[in-house]
């Protein structure tokens, strides 16, 4: 044990039972109870605590908040769309929420006052926690917002602290014109022996705590490299359990008998690391196949179905929209004129073309020019009907080509192409064109 | 029939509007000089057909969705299953709570997607929850108003379903229900829920998680349904989902997206820790361009009859004769003008050319006698059509097409055995190996069982005899290849101990054998085969126009239907402004050459006169322009100005704006007193 909870003002029980409730997070947990002091006494204005995803930020401190029973209230600032959501909440479950009446779309000051006024009426015995989830969000939020409730304390002469969590370091959130710095406390990741320990330590009823620490042993072994979220990895342990059970359940294997079940084992994860993991295949979708063992027929991802079907013309507008956002407009001539005369690419370049279109990313392009490339490539003769424009739309509405600019719709309006090399080759080889013979980065 | 030209590229809106013009339509069809007792049959048969195609079209078009809804129906009932079975079992504990997402992949024809999305939740609210919302990405642009629009369509839902109970729970709901805006979050969502559930629970009695004697389940899930997911902003969808998967315990949700293009553009717009809140299962919905070809010989149909007078006959076979019988002398002469039986005629011998000119009688049995041939042209056309695709639909390369349609428009165009593709597909048929070739002729020959005409049985009758015999090759093939083994062993023995020159030589000796080599009896009997289905090709595929009275039957003349199809604005527009005589019907308008007639609306004249000018147009050269066309009678323009200016301004401006909000002109900061062209203005210069 690295480091003993230990608080006058509350018992030993109660901390043992806490931390036995954060296995390898004891350290930080003891830092912030240490901040926390005594039930009455005054806290730190705020304390941000950062780490990455799934490493017991919220889970140590709401740990600790509610198993000692301190007053606070947790508010996911995801949640809160409008500043007075949030203070709605703050409110509501601070003091008694029939109390509390915001107006329209409270600012910051009114959200002092009217906390003052019910502060007023019921003191703080004990000291407030406000915790703030995901408080990267505050930082989009009105300017005021952020620090202001850093330094709440003081605006409300309230026995109160504010503590923001956040997967980004305070860095990134210091405003310009400077505020209170707020005490930070990080919570590190966890090592290969801790994710073990923890992930130990839920073990399937049934089997016995050796065997499924041999389990997350071989899980770790596979996964570690790749991820270390906690919640993840639980989420892939159990959904992989009963595969590894099974030849225990079919009298097969004796639990002893571990390199059976590891070569067992092994393949699936490897897979399951390239599917669920991925999300390509639902838990769902990778659970039936698990049970039904069925080892042919496997299941096709989503990226898999990368084809897109499109009507005739959609395809040619869409090669003509590639074409115009990666060529230089002044190559039109060169590359869909007949007669264009020789032009060496040398001599031709501006400087700053010369680097590759396809690195700097697809540029607009007026619809003139959409349509101008789109009928020298088309190989019949096509009228400019409703319907060539109305897929034009289309193809904006399904995000493969995205308007530039918001003038109104009778201005010549602009476009880019956003779909990649690969999807345009795929679909230019479909109506038989050969694309790469019109790029300029490829000739 | 235009339905591969046609369908290459365009969508179908579903023509439901179509219906209500063919009512008017009848006063279209009696117009002209024709009997109007024939006009009106016509009609009559034209609505019965219409009938019976828009059944057809709505049962294909039902069964297409039936299978995918039901899956998905399927899907979210799973789902239910699952959140009702949770924290019970060591499994559902430890698994991270997934929302679980159905992705729907509907092709990109987004106009028809309406009509899907608006049956599946009908169908959800029917069977499985009466909690549906569906969102647009247009209206969501921000996450307050993604969560207005679902928290109102969610709670609305709830209060439309028990209207007894509406009563009672009003003052909650009314009071609760996100008008004000800023007070929408889930919480409020999630306690209505819970207050829902309990509510139920109390008029139930028994255990909370026991099912109740209502239609549904008792947590009904409250499903979300993402219209358009592609056209949604990525972070608002990523905020929502991650507060969504914070309330998964207290909440059943079920996502449903509705996407486009690809399922990988789930991908593209949730990062890994976003999209690792979800459960995501595929659907894909089945093409549609058997629904798209159906809807098109529709519009076709209603062309036909319209320009067609002859298309009473265009009916059942005994109808049509019956009709014929009761033709008038101009009804005859307008047989007689067909071009098929002017062909048809001109082959007769001369004495029978002459009857046919002369006599109404003899038209009549002649076509009478046409018309039987006609029908069972048919009945012999469309199940050879399908056994040539079923033989040439597994060739490499799909010499003749993949689908029926692609091969259906070769036959109907040329005479499909004169065309190259056809060639290359009776010589790779002359390669299959025989077991393809007797699994390929068995498919044919169960194609050719129902509704058999004379000509077809003698077909069936031979090709079970070519299937007989390729059988009755299995136990003479022990001889051919003891055979062929002496052969085998006689050549090694030659090959041995020769220098490279003669092996060489021994070697072309050998091909040169083989392939003079007398073929195997399958080989014989493969090529009898293939001559014999490609002689049936050529007695039935014949194209229609080959068939004399065809053109009561068959509709080619595609571009106006695509014309009515494909509407073009633009050209309309130009068409408008340039020759304004068309739309007003006014001779006195027309202008020949450049020139610009005076008479012309303002609006004419002022574009003819844009057309000539560069990108950037002055607008009191313009002006002048103007004057001097207007004034151009012989007056002098700048005799009168004082007065006549300012009504001329007046028109002249105004007729600048109509151009403007025509689209092509607009103002332009670069020069304060020009507008700049917006059609094409750059490339004229």
């Amino acid at each position: 044990m690295p480091a003993e909870l230990r608080q006058q003002g509350y018992s030993e029980a109660q901390l043992r039972l806490v931390s036995e409730k954060v296995p390898c997070r004891e350290a930080q947990a003891a830092a912030l109870l240490a901040l926390f002091g005594e039930p009455d006494h005054y806290s730190f204005p705020s304390i941000f605590i950062y780490g990455h995803r799934a490493m017991g930020k919220s889970h140590v401190t709401l740990t600790l908040l509610r198993e000692l029973q301190m007053p606070h209230v947790v508010v996911s600032c995801v949640e809160c769309v409008s500043p007075g959501l949030l203070f709605e909440q703050v409110l509501g479950s601070l003091f008694d929420s029939s109390a509390v009446t915001l107006s329209r779309s409270p600012s910051l000051s009114d959200f002092v006052r009217l906390y003052r006024q019910l502060c007023a009426e019921d003191s703080a015995k004990h000291t407030r926690y406000i915790v703030l989830d995901r408080a990267e969000v505050l930082r989009d939020m009105s300017a005021n917002l952020l620090p202001g409730f850093l330094r709440l304390q003081e605006l409300v002469e309230d026995n109160v602290t504010v503590i923001l969590l956040s997967e980004i370091v305070w860095d990134k959130f210091r405003p310009s014109t400077g505020c209170f710095e707020p005490l930070q406390l990080h919570f590190p990741d966890y090592s290969k022996a801790e994710l073990q320990q923890i992930l130990a330590q839920d073990s399937h009823p049934s089997y016995s705590a050796e065997l499924y620490t041999f389990y997350i042993n071989i899980l770790l072994g596979v996964f570690y490299s790749v991820c270390k979220d906690l919640r993840e990895l639980r989420h892939l342990a159990a959904l992989n359990f009963p595969k590894f059970c099974e030849p225990l359940e079919k009298g097969e294997a004796e639990e002893s008998d571990t390199h059976k079940l590891w070569r067992n084992i092994e393949p699936h994860l490897k897979k399951a690391m390239q599917t669920v993991y991925l999300r390509e295949v639902s838990s769902f979708q990778w659970e039936e196949q698990l049970k039904q063992d069925g080892e042919t027929q496997s299941l096709r991802g989503l990226s898999a179905y990368a084809h897109v079907e499109l009507p005739y013309y959609s395809k040619f507008l869409l090669i003509a929209a590639y074409l115009a956002s990666y060529n230089p407009a002044r190559t039109d001539r060169r590359f869909f004129v007949k007669h264009h005369g020789k032009i060496r690419k040398t001599t031709f370049l501006k400087k700053h073309e010369k680097t590759s279109n396809h690195l700097l990313g697809p540029k607009p392009f007026p619809l003139d020019r959409l349509l101008a490339i789109f009928y020298s490539v088309v190989d019949s003769r096509v009228a400019p009907t409703a319907s060539i424009f109305s897929q034009i739309s289309s193809l904006v509405t399904l995000q493969l080509l995205t308007q530039v600019g918001h003038d109104d719709q009778l201005d010549n309006p602009k476009y880019k192409c956003t779909v990649s090399l690969d999807f345009i080759r795929a679909i230019a080889r479909t109506v038989g064109f050969d694309i790469l013979r019109y790029l300029y980065d490829f000739l | 029939m235009a339905t591969s030209s046609v369908s290459k590229g365009c969508f179908v809106f579903k023509p439901t509007s179509k219906k209500r013009k063919t009512l008017s339509a009848e006063d279209y069809f009696t117009d002209g000089s024709e009997n109007p007792e024939n006009s009106r049959l016509r009609f009559q048969l034209f609505q019965s057909q219409w009938q019976d195609m828009k059944e057809e079209v709505q049962m294909v078009h039902d069964d297409l969705n039936k299978k995918i809804l039901d899956s998905l129906l399927e899907f979210i009932g799973k789902s239910v299953a699952s959140f009702q079975s949770r924290a019970v079992g060591w499994e559902s504990r430890m698994r991270a709570s997934e929302i679980p997402t159905a992705a729907l992949v509907l092709g990109v024809n987004v106009p028809d997607h309406d009509v899907t999305f608006q049956s599946l939740s009908d169908l959800l609210r029917e069977s499985v929850s009466p909690f549906v919302a569906s969102v647009q990405a247009k209206e969501c642009g921000a996450l307050q108003h993604l969560m207005k629009k679902v928290m109102q369509q969610l709670m609305g839902g709830g209060v439309a379903l028990d209207e007894d109970d509406a009563e009672e729970q009003s003052g909650y709901q009314i009071s609760d229900l996100p008008r004000k805006g800023f007070n929408c979050s889930l919480g409020i969502l999630c306690d209505w829920y819970q207050n829902l559930n309990k509510k139920s629970c109390i008029k139930s009695p028994g255990k909370k998680r026991s099912s109740s004697g209502s239609d549904f389940p008792k947590k009904p899930p409250l499903v979300v349904i993402f219209k358009d997911l592609e056209a949604f902003c990525p972070q608002v969808l990523q905020d929502f989902i991650v507060i969504c998967s914070q309330y998964i315990q207290q909440l059943p949700l079920v996502f449903v997206f509705g996407i486009a293009t690809s399922p990988s553009t789930i991908q593209r717009m949730l990062p890994h820790s976003v999209s690792s809140l979800l459960c995501i299962e595929l659907f894909q919905s089945l093409s549609c361009t058997q629904h798209l070809a159906t809807v098109i010989d529709k519009l076709a149909l209603f062309e036909h009859f319209f320009g067609q007078p002859l298309s009473v006959l265009c009916c059942e076979e005994e109808e049509a004769l019956a009709q014929v019988r009761q033709f008038s002398h101009e009804d005859v002469e307008k047989i007689l003008q067909l071009p098929s039986i002017m062909r048809y005629v001109e082959k007769q011998e001369p004495q029978e050319q002459v009857k046919l000119l002369t006599s109404d009688d003899h038209v009549k049995v002649v076509t009478q006698n046409l018309l039987k041939d006609l029908c069972s042209y048919h009945r012999n056309f469309y199940p050879i059509l399908r056994c040539l695709h079923l033989l040439t639909s597994s060739l490499p390369k799909f010499p003749l097409g993949k689908q029926i349609r692609e091969l259906h428009v070769l036959c109907l165009e040329n005479n499909v055995w004169e065309s190259e593709e056809y060639e290359s597909a009776m010589q790779l048929l002359r390669m299959l190996a025989k077991d393809e070739l007797v699994a390929a002729l068995q498919k044919c020959v169960e194609v050719l069982q129902p509704g058999m005409t004379k000509k077809l049985k003698e077909v069936v009758h031979q090709l079970k005899d070519i299937i007989a015999k390729l059988k009755m090759l299995d136990q003479l093939s022990d001889e051919t290849i003891s055979c062929e083994g002496e052969q085998e062993s006689s050549s090694g023995k030659s090959l041995q101990k020769t220098d490279l020159f003669h092996l060489q030589k021994t070697l072309m000796e050998m091909r040169e054998t083989r392939r003079n080599k007398a073929k195997t009896p399958y080989e014989v009997l493969r090529n009898h085969t293939v001559d014999y289905l490609d002689s049936l090709v050529k007695m039935h595929l014949l194209p229609p126009e080959s068939q004399p009275l065809y053109e009561v039957f068959y509709y080619s003349s595609s571009a106006t239907v695509r014309r009515h199809l494909n509407a073009t604005p633009r050209t309309s527009i130009q068409t408008a402004l340039s020759h304004p005589h068309y739309y007003l019907q006014s001779e006195a308008l027309k202008s020949e050459g450049g020139t610009i007639s005076k008479a012309a609306p303002d609006i004419c004249i002022i574009y003819k006169l844009h057309l000539e000018c560069g990108r950037l147009i002055n607008l009191y050269d313009w002006l002048q322009a103007y004057f001097t066309v207007t004034a151009a009678d012989g007056q002098d323009p700048d005799s009168a100005e004082g007065h006549v200016d300012e009504m001329k301004h007046a028109r002249f401006i105004r007729a600048v704006s109509e151009l403007e909000f025509l689209g092509f002109i607009k103002s332009t900061k670069q020069k304060t007193d020009h507008v700049a062209r917006l059609t094409w203005g750059g490339c004229q210069t």
